[in-house]
């Protein structure tokens, strides 16, 4: 394979300047989640720690094999969102190892807002469903909640998404053969209830660990009697009684040891066959990566200085390099795995977007798993590429992702607008796992685009009527527009709803491909059917 | 030559004679007690006679059961091994008149030897130098100084009547003489009421060097070298080494000769050891002499190339020596190390249990193991806990002891806690490579040895903390051939967007700690007891590899369970795992702690059933080990019933009491 050659000067000023800006971006993101990381600050974490609880990431850490990574999902789902903050939305998804096995692991954090779901709750469970589904990574549920949010109930509990959804999963998925097992570690309360009851085997931990549809307060409001949370539903009651759970704990540690066990037990292996070669580092310093994207986003930058930081050796055949040369297509691999890339250098023409249908199909047929870096302004505009069937073109490069059944990553590394987003697999088109880094942007088009558009329709307005606007008038009009679009299109704001799967150092891009693409090969990856294509 | 030899022993060294008489073509019969039916050595022999219970004066010890069975089998011969029957002059005796020969010096020989004073007063005799003493009647202050003064300072004052270090003084120049007289006296009267005073040669720094002799029955004799026990705990040897470090040619044929005009003096024949003290000037006094095959002979026959069990037979059948004296060759260097279940940390305190899992290093030229145990088996309350002899041999002593110390980072051994680690440090240890040897050697260097100071700990720790983290990170499933790189299997506690931070509980010295071990990308930084250090290296199979502050080292890390030994250049560190609490050894209510806390045998029954206690009050006393414990309530309550009476035998572990905790609620 050939090697990507390098054309930064890692002494050049605006290498250093590029770098410096992506520092601060990065600093800020690693900031605000160790500040999310808190779960609901120093009080809650003693109150909660003085039952002789472990805190929600002492259990994850207990869970899983030493030193084992953690791919960690949707870290700052909620981040203001709400009137008062929900960390991390109260709970913690993420894959990892356990008992040698790619785990799907819900951690409920209890020390927020008493590990209630609010909507966000709901949608970043769901999320981590959906990926435990689609990868067939077993779900490990640490369960350690008051149940819905009832402020929000209407968000929560009616629609199809809503909390109802994790029990249909469970249900659907363990009729999959994807194992869903759950410790109650704490509250499981109402439809939390579920979880345990829904799970193919069960723990729980004694004097700690409490299941009831109606809680003792909602018990003497039904019927008058007075009973206490253990009585009602605490480990002796659902082990020796009810047969709710399966497994008696005799703390956390021990519900951690006994679901390790129960992991240890599911005699499934992991499906790979694909061509696999062992890993070689990248040529390049990866963080140099920091350097290379330019601190102003109308700067273009060349997206092969940022592969060469991701694949291994930086090696990258690429496919139809001289043709549609805005979209770089080619095989590489990451940490060993073979994979097809799709990166945007540039605005999408006709050329580049049959190019990109053309080395999707590719992929697809090789079952080859796709990774799509996102950095796309949009489709070409104007007379002579409507005409020329840019919609047409773009239609046929739209129908190969989404049809293509082999596994997608999407990075987001700079702006994803417009019907470009959707070309290069943007959330709509279900990748495995979507990825942003801290200095993209998502907008249905560009903020100035935006407040271009606005003014140009508000001028044409004002002109019919013969008035003519100031620099200054046009600017307070655009104003707004922009900042709305700053706002909304910032990667926590996205994340914030769950857009996407997290906002990743772009360091760690290499790694997080790595752990999302082998995680997604628990999964066989099945035949692509197309359809018609617009030709 | 014998056709059919019985070993009056068990153990390794019953292993040891079985192999010889094996490549010798002579049948052998062991015997066994209750506690070795599925012994090793039972298992090596042709035959096994079972000679009764566990305690050895029911079974080994048993002469006339010995005989019968010698009789019984038809065995010619008998070997006594060391201990037990082998220096019984009765039991020599005994074999005689029942026509069977006894692999040893004839009884006279034994008896001669057996008194320790007696002995003396022969060899005296036969001008073989003692320690330089008076023991004359006459105290004259003026007799006992001449005396002191002809044998040279420094001297020993001792009550004749002492003990205990009562009424002794070191004279260390004439000037000092009439002083520490006058106070000996004064302190003797007063305990002993008789202050009759004996004045010895006092050696500073004696070695203790021991002379292989052997003699046949026809009236040639021969020294097979000498070996340096020096290195003793409790008056029992721990590493011996052959030749003696700074030996002469000169000094050993003169010990040597000594050594054999000594055995011949009381008509010696078969495998014979002489033991002086050598002290520093090169001066050697007659201490005993061991009228059996030593537990170190091993060492001698490394250097000699020659089976001395194979002489003793040889001997006991009326053959002649297998060597006249200037054909015996002395090539390289060879160590012993004796590996006993004992806790060297608490005093050397015997231990038993079972071995859960042994691997000894693998055995070549270089090294032999002799063992009398498997994986599986017990080591007992009944007889000695050693567990093996390490014997490595090399060219010269500074290779020998790289052998020896690879060998022992290489012994694994696993359910019962024992001095390998303790062997480790001490042959690591500097005055010990030095050679600088004599019997206050572990006394004097102990805090060498032990590597307990705070300053061993903080530089050990880090290490200890480091080699578990990979240990652990190790100790994962193995990852499918089909996926066999994926990030997944990855060790450094990768995450994202923050620190990858391992945290672990380490038990160094009796103490606990808390680990953190951030993962910097090429290397770790750990924190632990208040110190920072980072760390980079790996670990293969159980070679740690290891730079840290600019020094690259590489150690060996012996993992038993919980329980780890790091054996660095500089010496070992022992340390555990602690894992979190699972509560599961946590079932208050039933009878935690009232458990066996080794083998032993109950003593006494403090309470009787039915009665009420209140915490920590004595239930009952087992003894173990030539210990007393007492086990007591854990919490108030009361005892319902007694699983075991006086006298009867308890395995470790046993539960003891029938116990019901008291209800706080009712």
């Amino acid at each position: 394979m050939s090697v990507l050659r390098t054309r930064i000067n890692p002494r050049d000023e605006a290498f250093l300047a590029n770098r410096e800006n992506m520092q601060r971006q990065v600093d800020d993101l690693k900031a605000k989640v160790a500040q999310i990381h808190q779960g609901g600050g120093a009080k809650a974490r003693e109150r909660h720690t003085a039952r002789g609880k472990l805190l929600p990431r002492e259990r994850l850490n207990a869970l899983l094999d030493p030193g084992a990574p953690f791919l960690e999902l949707s870290q700052l789902a909620a981040y203001e969102v709400y009137d008062s903050p929900v960390p991390g939305a109260g709970i913690i998804t993420g894959i990892g190892r356990v008992a040698g096995q790619e785990c799907m692991i819900f951690v409920n954090d209890a020390t927020v807002k008493g590990g209630t779901y609010y909507p966000l709750t709901v949608k970043k469970q769901g999320r981590a469903q959906t990926i435990a589904q689609e990868n067939h990574l077993p779900c490990l549920y640490l369960v350690d909640s008051g149940g819905a949010f009832l402020p929000l109930q209407d968000e929560v509990f009616p629609d199809r998404e809503h909390f109802g959804h994790a029990f249909y999963n469970q249900a659907r998925m363990s009729a999959m053969g994807i194992p869903q097992i759950a410790a109650v570690l704490g509250s499981c309360t109402a439809g939390g209830a579920y979880v345990p009851a829904m799970a193919d085997e069960s723990i729980i931990v004694k004097n700690q660990g409490t299941i009831f549809l109606g809680g003792p307060p909602l018990v003497k409001a039904a019927t008058g009697e007075v009973v206490s949370a253990e009585e009602l539903g605490g480990a002796d009651v659902h082990c020796r009684t009810s047969g709710v759970t399966d497994y008696y704990a005799n703390n956390d540690h021990h519900a951690l040891q006994l679901m390790r066990n129960a992991v240890g037990r599911l005699n499934r292996v992991k499906p790979v066959s694909m061509d696999i070669r062992e890993p070689v580092e990248p040529a390049y310093p990866v963080d140099d990566i920091y350097g290379v994207i330019p601190a102003d986003t109308k700067q273009p930058f060349d997206v092969r200085e940022v592969i060469a930081r991701v694949v291994d050796g930086s090696e990258f055949d690429e496919f139809k390099a001289l043709y549609g040369e805005t979209l770089v297509c080619g095989f590489a691999r990451i940490h060993g795995y073979p994979v097809g890339i799709v990166a945007n250098n540039g605005i999408l023409f006709g050329e580049s977007a049959v190019k990109g249908a053309h080395f999707v199909e590719l992929c697809a047929q090789r079952k080859t798993p796709l990774v799509f870096l996102q950095n796309i302004t949009g489709f070409m505009v104007g007379k002579q590429y409507e005409a020329g069937g840019i919609a047409r073109h773009g239609a046929k490069m739209v129908h190969a992702v989404a049809c293509a059944d082999v596994p997608k990553f999407t990075v987001i590394i700079g702006g994803s607008f417009g019907a470009g987003n959707y070309a290069m697999c943007g959330r709509a088109y279900d990748p495995r796992f979507l990825f942003m880094w801290p200095n993209a942007r998502i907008s249905v088009m560009g903020g100035e685009q935006a407040a271009g558009v606005l003014a140009t329709v508000k001028q044409d307005q004002l002109a019919r009527e013969g008035v003519e606007m100031s620099a200054e008038e046009i600017a307070a009009l655009k104003k707004p527009v922009l900042e709305q679009y700053e706002h909304q299109g910032h990667p926590y704001y996205a994340s914030a709803r769950l857009w996407d799967d997290g906002v990743i150092d772009p360091a760690d891009t290499r790694m997080v491909l790595g752990l999302a693409i082998s995680a997604s090969l628990n999964a066989p990856v099945p035949e692509s059917k197309f359809g018609v294509f617009r030709m | 030559m014998f056709s059919k030899l019985l070993i009056a022993n068990r153990g390794e060294i019953a292993c040891r004679v079985i192999k010889t008489a094996r490549r010798l073509g002579i049948t052998t019969v062991a015997l066994y007690s209750d506690a070795d039916r599925n012994a090793l050595h039972v298992e090596l022999a042709d035959e096994a006679v079972h000679i009764g219970p566990a305690p050895a004066r029911e079974s080994y010890l048993q002469m006339n059961r010995v005989i019968q069975a010698a009789i019984d089998t038809g065995a010619d011969a008998i070997h006594p091994g060391y201990g037990f029957l082998s220096e019984n002059a009765g039991f020599a005796r005994a074999c005689e008149q029942a026509g069977i020969v006894f692999v040893g010096p004839p009884a006279s020989a034994i008896d001669a030897m057996g008194s320790k004073s007696a002995a003396k007063q022969i060899m005296e005799q036969a001008g073989v130098p003692l320690v330089p003493g008076y023991h004359g009647d006459d105290q004259d202050p003026a007799v006992l100084k001449q005396a002191a003064d002809a044998m040279g300072y420094p001297v020993l004052l001792k009550a004749t009547a002492g003990g205990g270090g009562k009424g002794m003084r070191q004279v260390w120049s004439a000037a000092g003489f009439d002083e520490a007289l006058a106070a000996a006296k004064r302190e003797s009267s007063a305990s002993f009421g008789d202050d009759t005073m004996l004045v010895e040669k006092y050696l500073t720094k004696p070695r203790h060097v021991e002379v292989q002799v052997f003699c046949d029955n026809h009236g040639s004799g021969v020294y097979l070298a000498e070996r340096d026990c020096s290195v003793q705990r409790r008056h029992q040897k721990v590493i011996e080494e052959a030749p003696a470090p700074g030996m002469t040619a000169a000094l050993r044929r003169e010990m040597g000769d000594t050594a054999v005009q000594a055995a011949r003096a009381i008509n010696y024949s078969g495998a014979g050891t002489v033991e002086f003290l050598l002290d520093e000037d090169g001066s050697f006094y007659f201490m005993e002499m061991n009228t059996r095959l030593q537990v170190e002979h091993p060492v001698t026959e490394m250097i000699t190339g020659q089976d001395l069990v194979e002489w003793q037979l040889r001997v006991a059948s009326d053959e002649a020596l297998p060597l006249q004296q200037d054909q015996i060759r002395l090539q390289g260097h060879a160590f012993e190390a004796r590996i006993y279940a004992e806790d060297a940390a608490h005093d050397f305190l015997p231990a038993t249990g079972t071995l859960a899992f042994l691997q000894p290093p693998e055995e070549s030229a270089n090294v032999r193991v002799d063992t009398g145990v498997r994986q599986g088996d017990e080591i007992s309350v009944y007889y000695d806990p050693m567990v093996a002899k390490l014997i490595v041999w090399d060219e010269s002593r500074e290779r020998a002891l790289q052998r020896l110390t690879g060998a022992l980072s290489e012994y694994r051994i696993g359910g019962t806690v024992t001095n390998v680690d303790f062997l480790y440090n001490l042959a690591t240890s500097a005055p010990f490579r030095a050679a600088e040897l004599d019997t206050g050697f572990i006394e004097r260097h102990s805090e060498l040895i032990f590597h307990e100071s705070e300053q061993d700990l903080a530089s050990g720790l880090p290490l200890a903390a480091f080699a578990l983290l990979l240990h652990r990170q190790q100790q994962g499933r193995p990852t499918s051939c089909m996926d066999p790189y994926t990030p997944w299997a990855s060790h450094n506690a990768w995450r994202l967007n923050e620190a990858h931070t391992q945290r672990l509980n380490v038990s160094c010295h009796g103490r606990e700690f808390a680990v953190s071990a951030d993962w910097l990308g090429d290397a770790y930084r750990l924190r632990v007891d208040g110190q920072e250090t980072v760390i980079k290296g790996r670990l293969d199979g159980d070679t740690l590899s290891f730079e840290a502050a600019g020094h690259r080292q590489r150690a060996t890390l012996a993992a038993t369970g919980e329980d780890f030994v790091l054996y660095l250049s500089s010496g070992a560190i022992s340390f555990s795992e602690l894992r979190p609490d699972t509560g599961e050894a946590d079932s208050s209510g039933s009878a935690r702690g009232l458990t066996a806390p080794m083998n032993g045998t109950v003593v006494n029954l403090l309470v009787a059933p039915g009665t009420a206690v209140e915490a920590n009050q004595a239930l009952l006393v087992m003894e173990a080990m030539k210990m007393e414990h007492s086990i007591r309530a854990p919490a108030a309550g009361t005892v319902e019933a007694f699983y075991f009476q006086p006298g009867e035998l308890v395995a470790g572990g046993a539960e003891l009491v029938d116990f019901t905790v008291e209800d706080c609620q009712e």
